[in-house]
C-alpha cells in the first residue's frame, strides 16, 4: 500500500510538471491551430530568463518567475508580430518549418549567450529539501509544482469558458471570418492568445527546471513529449491536457518503478492505443 | 607596350615556377592532425574541452616538433554517428592527408574509423570513447583517456572496504552504463559483495524519484550509478537527496562522469559528500596540472567549463608529438605507434605509461568527494589507486 502511494505521489508531480509545460502549446495548436515547433524554445527561454534573474542578478524566487514570464512575452511579441502572423492557416507543413527553424535559432543563441553548461534556478528556503507526507518524503519544489499546475488549470478553464475573452477567443477560433466581420479584432485576440500560451510555457520552463534542467538543448530534447501530451489530451482542450498529463506520468513512473529495463515502452504503448481509440484525444472537439 | 607586358608576364611566371620549388625543397613539413569530435550539437561542451586540451598543449610546447609543423584538421561529428564519423575520418586521411587521426568523443565513431588505419598507414589516438574493446580492433589505435571499467572497479574495493555488502545497480541502458555494471558486478563479488539488484534506465529518463523508491525498497546498504555526463545526472542527484535515500544513510557510488568539473556548479549543494571515482579531477595538486589547468583555462575561455575530455586530448597531443618525432615527420604509423608503446611521462593527472601490450593508458585511479572549496565546488580527491590498467580487456569479446 505504501509502495502504491508513494508511486502516485511520483506520478502525480510530474504529470503537473508535464501539465504546465504543455499547456501553452496545446493553447496554439488547438486554440490559433499553429504547429509550434518553438514551444519547447519558449520554455528554455523562460528557465534562462529565471535562472539569470535568480543567480547573477540575486532576485526572489517570485521575482525570478514573473521576469520569466514577462521576459519571454517580450522576446516573443516582435515574433509573433512578423513570424508567426504570416503562418496563421498556413499549411502545417509550413508551420513546421517556420517553427522548427527558430527552434534552431534560438538554440544557437541561447548556447552562444549562456554557454552550453547546465544552469540551475536556486530555489527559496521554503521550497528547498524535502517535506515529510507521513508515509515518505518528497521534494517540496514538487508539492509547489503540483500546486501551481492544479491552479493554472483553474484560471485558464475560467478564462476560456467564462470571461468575454474567451468567447471572443472560440468564436475567432471556430470561425476568424465570421468573427471579424461581427467586429472582434481577431488579431488582438490571436496576439493575447499567443501571449498567454508563450507566458505558460516559460512558467513551465521556469517552474519545471528542477526536473527538466535548462540547457540550450532542452528546446528539442523534451518536444516530442510535449507534443504527445497535447495529441493525447487533444488540442485546444484544458481538460484534455490535464487528464493526459496525470495519465501519462502515471503510466511513465509506475512503468519505470515496476519494470525499468522495459524503458518507455509501456508509456509509447498507452500513447498508440489511446490514438487508436480516440484519434482526436481523449477530449478532442471535432475540426 | 606590348613588349613590356610580355616582360611582365613572363616574370611573374618565373616568380612563381620559382616559389613552387622553393615550396617542395623545403626542409620543414607540415603535419597534419585530424580531430574528430563534438564541436557543435548537445556534446559541444566536451568538443570544447578536446579543443581546448590541443590548444593548451600546442601553447605550452609550440607547433614545432623538431622541424616539423604541427596543423589541427577538426572535423564535427554532433552525436554518435558512426557512418558519418567514417566518412569524415575517410576524407581527413584521403583529402586532407593527415598523418594521424585523434579525438573521438563516442566509442561507436571511434570504432567505425578504425577499419581505415591499416590501409591509410595512420595511427588513431583515442582522447575519449571509453569502450574497452576499441584498442583490439586495429594494431593503430593508442588511448589516452580511460575506460569504464578501469574507472569503475576502484569503486568495488572502496564500497567493501567501506562495510557496504549489499548494493544496487543504476546504469544508463547502453553501451558504457552496461560495462558499468558488469565491471562493479565483477569486482564487487570477487570481493564477497552481492548486487541485490541491477536496474538498466532508458537514457531518455528524465524523473528519477520512482527508482530512487525501488533502490529504497530493495534494501540495499548502497547504491552504485553511471549516467553519461549532462543534464540527466543533476536531475539523479536531486531526486537522491529529495527522496530521503541520503538521510536514510543508503551510500552513493558513482564513476567521476557524474560529478564532472562543468556540472558542479549547478549541482552545488546537493552534490556536497558524493564519493565518485575517476581518472582526473581539475583541481588535483600537481605542478603539472597547475600548468595544464592555467593553459587550458586561457584556451577555453571560462574555467568553470574545463573538464576530463582536455586532459584526454592534452596527453594526446603528447603522444603525437613523441610519434612524430620518431619517426622524424615520415608517414610511417608502425614505427609511430611502436615508438610510443611503454612510454612513462608524468600527466597533469599523475603518472601514466601506454601499456605496449593493449596500448591503453596506464594510471592512477582517484577516489573523490565532492567538496566546497571557496566559493566553488571541487572533486577532491581522498585516496589514489595507482597503475591501474584496463581489468576490461578480460572481458572483450573475441
Amino acid at each position: 500500500m505504501q509502495t502504491v502511494l508513494s508511486v502516485a505521489i511520483d506520478a502525480l508531480a510530474y504529470g503537473m510538471v508535464l501539465f504546465v509545460i504543455s499547456i501553452g502549446l496545446s493553447i496554439t495548436m488547438g486554440l490559433m491551430r499553429v504547429v509550434n515547433l518553438a514551444h519547447g524554445a519558449f520554455a528554455m527561454i523562460g528557465g534562462y530568463l529565471a535562472s539569470y534573474a535568480a543567480r547573477d542578478l540575486g532576485l526572489g524566487y517570485a521575482a525570478a518567475l514573473l521576469i520569466a514570464v514577462i521576459g519571454t512575452i517580450i522576446i516573443a511579441i516582435p515574433l509573433e508580430r512578423f513570424l508567426y502572423r504570416r503562418i496563421y492557416g498556413a499549411p502545417e507543413l509550413t508551420q513546421v518549418l517556420m517553427t522548427i527553424g527558430i527552434t534552431f535559432c534560438i538554440i544557437g543563441i541561447a548556447n552562444f549567450v549562456f554557454g552550453p553548461t547546465l544552469k540551475t534556478i536556486p530555489l527559496p528556503e521554503t521550497l528547498r529539501g524535502a517535506t515529510d507526507v507521513g508515509f515518505r518524503t518528497i521534494a517540496t519544489h514538487r508539492i509547489f509544482a503540483i500546486a501551481i499546475g492544479a491552479a493554472i488549470a483553474v484560471l485558464l478553464w475560467c478564462l476560456v469558458e467564462k470571461t468575454s475573452y474567451g468567447i471572443r477567443l472560440r468564436a475567432s477560433v471556430d470561425n476568424s471570418a465570421m468573427a471579424a466581420a461581427l467586429g472582434v479584432r481577431t488579431e488582438l485576440v490571436y496576439a493575447a492568445s499567443f501571449a498567454i500560451a508563450v507566458g505558460l510555457a516559460a512558467l513551465g520552463g521556469a517552474v519545471g527546471a528542477e526536473l527538466l534542467p535548462v540547457e540550450p538543448y532542452y528546446a528539442l530534447r523534451y518536444m516530442v513529449t510535449f507534443l504527445v501530451v497535447v495529441s493525447i489530451g487533444g488540442s485546444g482542450s484544458i481538460g484534455g491536457a490535464l487528464l493526459a498529463s496525470l495519465l501519462l506520468g502515471a503510466i511513465d513512473t509506475t512503468g519505470r518503478y515496476f519494470a525499468p529495463e522495459y524503458g518507455e515502452f509501456f508509456f509509447y504503448l498507452a500513447v498508440i492505443v489511446i490514438v487508436a481509440v480516440f484519434p482526436r484525444g481523449l477530449a478532442g472537439r471535432r475540426a | 607596350m606590348i613588349g613590356f607586358r610580355e616582360d611582365m608576364m613572363k616574370s611573374l611566371f618565373l616568380t612563381t615556377v620559382a616559389c613552387a620549388m622553393l615550396g617542395t625543397a623545403a626542409f620543414a613539413d607540415t603535419i597534419k592532425v585530424g580531430v574528430i569530435g563534438p564541436f557543435s550539437g548537445p556534446f559541444a561542451l566536451q568538443g570544447k574541452n578536446f579543443k581546448a586540451g590541443i590548444d593548451a598543449w600546442l601553447a605550452v610546447n609550440g607547433n614545432k616538433v623538431g622541424d616539423d609543423e604541427i596543423e589541427i584538421v577538426y572535423r564535427d561529428i554532433p552525436a554518435a554517428d558512426p557512418a558519418k564519423s567514417k566518412a569524415l575520418a575517410q576524407e581527413l586521411v584521403v583529402r586532407e592527408k593527415v598523418q594521424y587521426l585523434a579525438g573521438f568523443y563516442f566509442t561507436p565513431d571511434a570504432m567505425a574509423a578504425t577499419p581505415l588505419l591499416q590501409q591509410g598507414n595512420v595511427p588513431m589516438v583515442v582522447m575519449n570513447a571509453a569502450t574497452s574493446a576499441i584498442v583490439t580492433t586495429s594494431p593503430y589505435v593508442v588511448r589516452t583517456s580511460f575506460t569504464t571499467w578501469q574507472t569503475t572497479t576502484p569503486m568495488a574495493t572502496v564500497a567493501r572496504e567501506s562495510g557496504v555488502s549489499k548494493v544496487i545497480t543504476l546504469v544508463s541502458d547502453y553501451g558504457p552504463g552496461i560495462d558499468a555494471e558488469s565491471a562493479f558486478k565483477a569486482a564487487f563479488e570477487k570481493d564477497g559483495g552481492k548486487v541485490v539488484e541491477a536496474i538498466r534506465m532508458p537514457l531518455s529518463t528524465n524523473d528519477f524519484s520512482p527508482l530512487m523508491q525501488r533502490v529504497k525498497d530493495s534494501g540495499a546498504e548502497a547504491l552504485f550509478a553511471f549516467l553519461p555526463s549532462g543534464p540527466p545526472t543533476l536531475a539523479f542527484v536531486k531526486a537522491y537527496n529529495d527522496t530521503g535515500l541520503k538521510t536514510a544513510g543508503i551510500k552513493f557510488l558513482a564513476t567521476g562522469d557524474l560529478t564532472q568539473e562543468s556540472d558542479l556548479p549547478a549541482l552545488g549543494e546537493q552534490a556536497t559528500g558524493l564519493m565518485t571515482t575517476f581518472h582526473y579531477a581539475v583541481s588535483h595538486d600537481s605542478p603539472e596540472n597547475k600548468a595544464f589547468v592555467e593553459a587550458a583555462s586561457k584556451a577555453i575561455g571560462n574555467p568553470a567549463e574545463l573538464s576530463f575530455p582536455a586532459v584526454g586530448a592534452y596527453d594526446g597531443m603528447y603522444v603525437i608529438s613523441k610519434m612524430i618525432e620518431a619517426t622524424g615527420g615520415e608517414q610511417n604509423a608502425d614505427q609511430a605507434v611502436e615508438a610510443v608503446k611503454g612510454l612513462t611521462w608524468t600527466s597533469p593527472r599523475g603518472p601514466v605509461t601506454i601499456d605496449p601490450d593493449s596500448r591503453h593508458i596506464t594510471q592512477t585511479i582517484y577516489l573523490r568527494e565532492v567538496a566546497k572549496d571557496g566559493d566553488h565546488y571541487i572533486n577532491k580527491e581522498v585516496k589514489s589507486f595507482e597503475k591501474q590498467g584496463d581489468p576490461g580487456l578480460a572481458h572483450v569479446k573475441k
